[in-house]
C-alpha cells in the first residue's frame, strides 16, 4: 500500500553538470520499497509542473538503528521537473508517493545476476544489488555511459562485492561504445547450463537490444521500462506498454501495475513509444 | 456545528457529498482502493465503456502543459459486459456509488450499453459520453450537434430509469444549448466539462507531442473557462449540473458550487494526489462552518451578481 509524504530534502549531490542525487527523508516510503519500484515525485506544491513524475528508488538509506530513514533519487536533468530537483537546496519539500509498481524478481543462490544499465538506467540498480548480495548472489553490473565522467557510483557497487563491466560511449573508461559489447562478450563465454539472470534499464533501444541479444543466448531479461506516467495508480491508462503474452495479440498494459518491470521477451518493442514513421 | 454535506444530483440521485472522482481518471475505482476509502466519495465515475474491449491510442497517450496537461487515451477498456462480471461487484462490496460512464460508435450501442448496465446490480447512475475529443466515431460527434446529443440522450433514455448525466463537450459556442437539448430529451442532470481539444507540437522534431496528434486539455488552465460555462448553464437550464474542469482544491469546487454546480467531479488533481477527498471534505466543511451555513445545497447557485448584470447569461462579446 503506497503512502504520499512531504519529503524533506536531506542532501543534494551533484555528480555532474546534469547528473545529481537526490536524498529525501522518506522512512515510510522507504521501509515498503523493493527493488525495481518505483515512486511518484513531484517538487513542492505549484502547478507547474502541475503533474508528478516517476522515478526509480535508487538508493535506501537506514538510520544508526538499521532502520529505513529515507531513499535517493538518481536524477539526470531533461525537463522541467528534473530541472527543478537538479536545483534543489537541503530543506526544500519533495512530495513522494509510493512505493509502487512490480519489482524485480530477485535471483537466489546458485543463480547468478547480471544487471545491465545504460545511463540514468542505473537507478533501480543500486537497490537490486543490495538484496542480490543480501542473498548472496553473485552480481555483475555492466555499466554503460557516454564518458568516464558519467559513471557514478562505481565504488558503492564495488563495496557491495559487484563485478563492473563498463562502456563509454568516447572511449574514455572500459569498452567504446556500447554496454553491450561487453554483455556479448560475457554472453558468449557462458556455459549455457550456467544460471544467470538479467536485468536491463536503460534506454528503449538498448533494453530492446540487451533482450535480443540475451534471447539468442537462450536467455531472458527484465527490463525496467520508463513510460510517460500520469498517476503512477492505474488511473490514467497513459503509462502503457504493448506486451504480448501466450502467444495472443499484444495487448496494452499499463506499466505502472503492471511493470515497471516487464519480462522483456514479452514486450512489442515496436509499438513502444513515440510516433509510427 | 455539523454541517450536511449530502446533495441531489437528480433523478433520484443523492450523494453524501459533493465529490465525484472524474470519468478516464479514477480507473475502474478498484485501482484506488488501497488508498482512499471509495465509500468516502459521492461518487466514482469509472472510465467510459463501450459494448466491447476498446485497445486505445499508442503513446505517447499524454503531454503537461502550462498548468494543464492534454491526453489522448482513445478509451482502452474492457467493455461494459467485463465491467459488470469483474469491476462492480468489487465496487459494491466497498460501498462505492457507481456512475457508470458510457461512450458508443452509434446510438444503437448506447442504448446497448445502458440497457446492459440496467439490468446490472450496483449502478447508480449513467453517465453519457458525448463529449470525448479522442475518437473517431461517437463520442463528441453526438455532442456537438444539437440534434445528435438529443436523439442519444432520448434513445438511452427510452432503455433506462437510471438517473441519467450526459456529459458535455466545451468545444461549442454555446453550451447552455446543449445542456437544454439534453433536458428536453428526458436527462436528469448534465456534467460539463469534458476536455477542450487541444495540441502541442515538439519543436525540435516538429511532430505532434501526443500519437494520436490532438488531444483533451485539462487542468487548472481550463478551470475559469469551466466555471463560466456552468454559470451560463445554470442562467439558462433549470437542470442540476455537475461541474468540472482543474478543480484542485476545495475553494476550486466551490467556484463550480456557487456558479451552480450541485456536485463536482475532480479528475486531473486525483493524479497529483490521490489522497485529495478527504482534503476536499474538509476544506468544504471548514467554509460552510465558517460561512454559517448549514449545508451544500445553501451554497449552490449562491453566485453574488452585480445588480446591472443580474440574470444576464451571456459574456462579453
Amino acid at each position: 500500500m503506497p503512502v504520499d509524504v512531504d519529503a524533506v530534502v536531506l542532501s543534494n549531490t551533484r555528480l555532474s553538470s546534469d547528473y545529481n542525487v537526490l536524498a529525501l527523508a522518506a522512512p515510510d516510503v522507504a521501509a515498503r520499497a523493493g527493488p525495481g519500484q518505483f515512486v511518484m515525485v513531484k517538487p513542492g506544491f505549484g502547478d507547474h509542473p502541475l503533474l508528478r513524475r516517476p522515478f526509480s528508488v535508487f538508493e535506501v538509506f537506514e538510520d544508526d538503528a538499521g532502520r529505513a530513514a529515507g531513499l535517493s533519487l538518481l536524477n539526470k536533468r531533461i525537463g522541467v521537473t528534473t530541472r527543478a530537483l537538479f536545483g534543489l537546496e537541503p530543506g526544500a519539500v519533495v512530495r513522494c508517493l509510493g512505493p509502487l509498481g512490480r519489482p524485480f524478481s530477485p535471483a537466489a543462490p546458485p543463480e547468478r545476476a547480471w544487471m545491465v544499465a545504460g545511463g540514468v538506467g542505473l537507478a533501480p540498480f543500486h537497490s537490486l544489488a543490495v538484496a542480490l548480495r543480501a542473498r548472496g548472489v553473485e552480481a555483475t553490473l555492466f555499466y554503460g555511459a557516454r564518458s568516464a565522467g558519467e559513471l557514478f557510483h562505481l565504488d558503492a557497487f564495488r563495496r557491495l562485492g559487484v563485478r563492473l563491466a563498463l562502456a563509454t560511449d568516447d572511449g574514455s573508461r572500459g569498452d567504446h561504445g556500447l554496454v553491450t559489447l561487453p554483455l556479448e562478450r560475457a554472453l558468449r563465454g557462458l556455459d549455457p547450463a550456467d544460471p544467470v539472470r538479467l536485468y536491463a534499464c536503460g534506454p528503449t533501444p538498448m533494453m530492446r537490444a540487451v533482450t535480443d541479444l540475451a534471447h539468442a543466448h537462450g536467455r531472458r531479461t527484465e527490463v525496467s521500462l520508463e513510460q510517460v506516467m500520469g498517476c503512477g495508480l492505474g488511473g490514467c491508462y497513459s503509462c502503457v506498454v504493448p506486451v504480448r503474452r501466450d502467444g495472443g495479440a499484444p495487448r496494452f498494459v499499463r506499466s505502472c501495475l503492471d511493470g515497471p518491470v516487464f519480462d522483456g521477451g514479452t514486450v512489442v518493442w515496436d509499438g513502444l513509444g513515440g510516433l509510427p514513421g | 456545528m455539523s454541517v450536511d454535506l449530502s446533495v441531489d444530483v437528480g433523478g433520484g440521485l443523492r450523494l453524501a457529498n459533493p465529490f465525484i472522482a472524474a470519468s478516464g481518471c479514477f480507473g475502474y475505482g478498484v485501482e484506488y482502493a488501497d488508498v482512499v476509502d471509495l465509500a468516502t466519495l459521492g461518487a466514482v465515475a469509472v472510465k467510459g465503456l463501450f459494448l466491447d474491449e476498446r485497445e486505445g491510442h499508442p503513446p505517447e497517450r499524454i503531454v503537461e502543459t502550462p498548468s494543464g496537461m492534454l491526453n489522448a487515451i482513445g478509451l482502452q477498456g474492457i467493455g461494459v459486459r467485463r465491467f459488470v462480471a469483474e469491476k462492480l461487484p468489487p465496487l459494491r462490496w466497498r460501498g462505492a456509488v457507481v456512475i457508470v460512464n458510457i461512450c458508443g460508435s452509434t446510438i444503437d450501442e448506447y442504448a446497448e450499453v445502458a440497457r446492459i448496465l440496467d439490468d446490472a446490480e450496483g449502478v447508480a447512475a449513467i453517465e453519457l459520453n458525448i463529449s470525448c475529443p479522442n475518437i473517431r466515431k461517437g463520442g463528441m460527434a453526438f455532442g456537438c450537434s444539437l440534434r445528435g446529443t438529443h436523439d442519444v440522450v432520448a434513445a438511452v433514455r427510452g432503455v433506462t430509469r437510471l438517473p441519467l448525466i450526459p456529459k458535455l463537450t466545451p468545444n461549442v459556442t454555446d453550451v447552455a444549448a446543449f445542456a437544454a437539448a439534453a433536458r428536453d430529451a428526458g436527462a436528469d442532470a448534465v456534467s460539463l466539462v469534458n476536455t477542450f481539444l487541444a495540441m502541442a507540437i515538439d519543436v525540435e522534431t516538429r511532430r505532434p507531442r501526443l500519437s494520436n496528434v490532438m488531444g483533451g486539455l485539462s487542468g487548472p488552465a481550463i478551470r475559469p473557462i469551466a466555471v463560466r460555462m456552468v454559470h451560463e448553464c445554470r442562467q439558462a437550464v433549470p437542470l442540476p449540473i455537475i461541474g468540472m474542469g482543474g478543480v484542485m482544491n476545495a475553494d476550486d469546487a466551490l467556484e463550480f458550487l456557487i456558479a451552480g454546480a450541485t456536485a463536482v467531479q475532480v479528475g486531473t488533481a486525483n493524479f497529483v494526489d490521490p489522497f485529495i477527498w478527504g482534503k476536499l471534505v474538509a476544506g468544504l466543511t471548514g467554509y460552510l462552518e465558517r460561512h454559517g451555513m448549514a449545508g451544500v445545497t445553501e451554497v449552490v447557485g449562491s453566485l453574488e451578481l452585480p445588480a446591472r448584470d443580474a440574470g444576464s447569461p451571456s459574456v462579453a462579446s
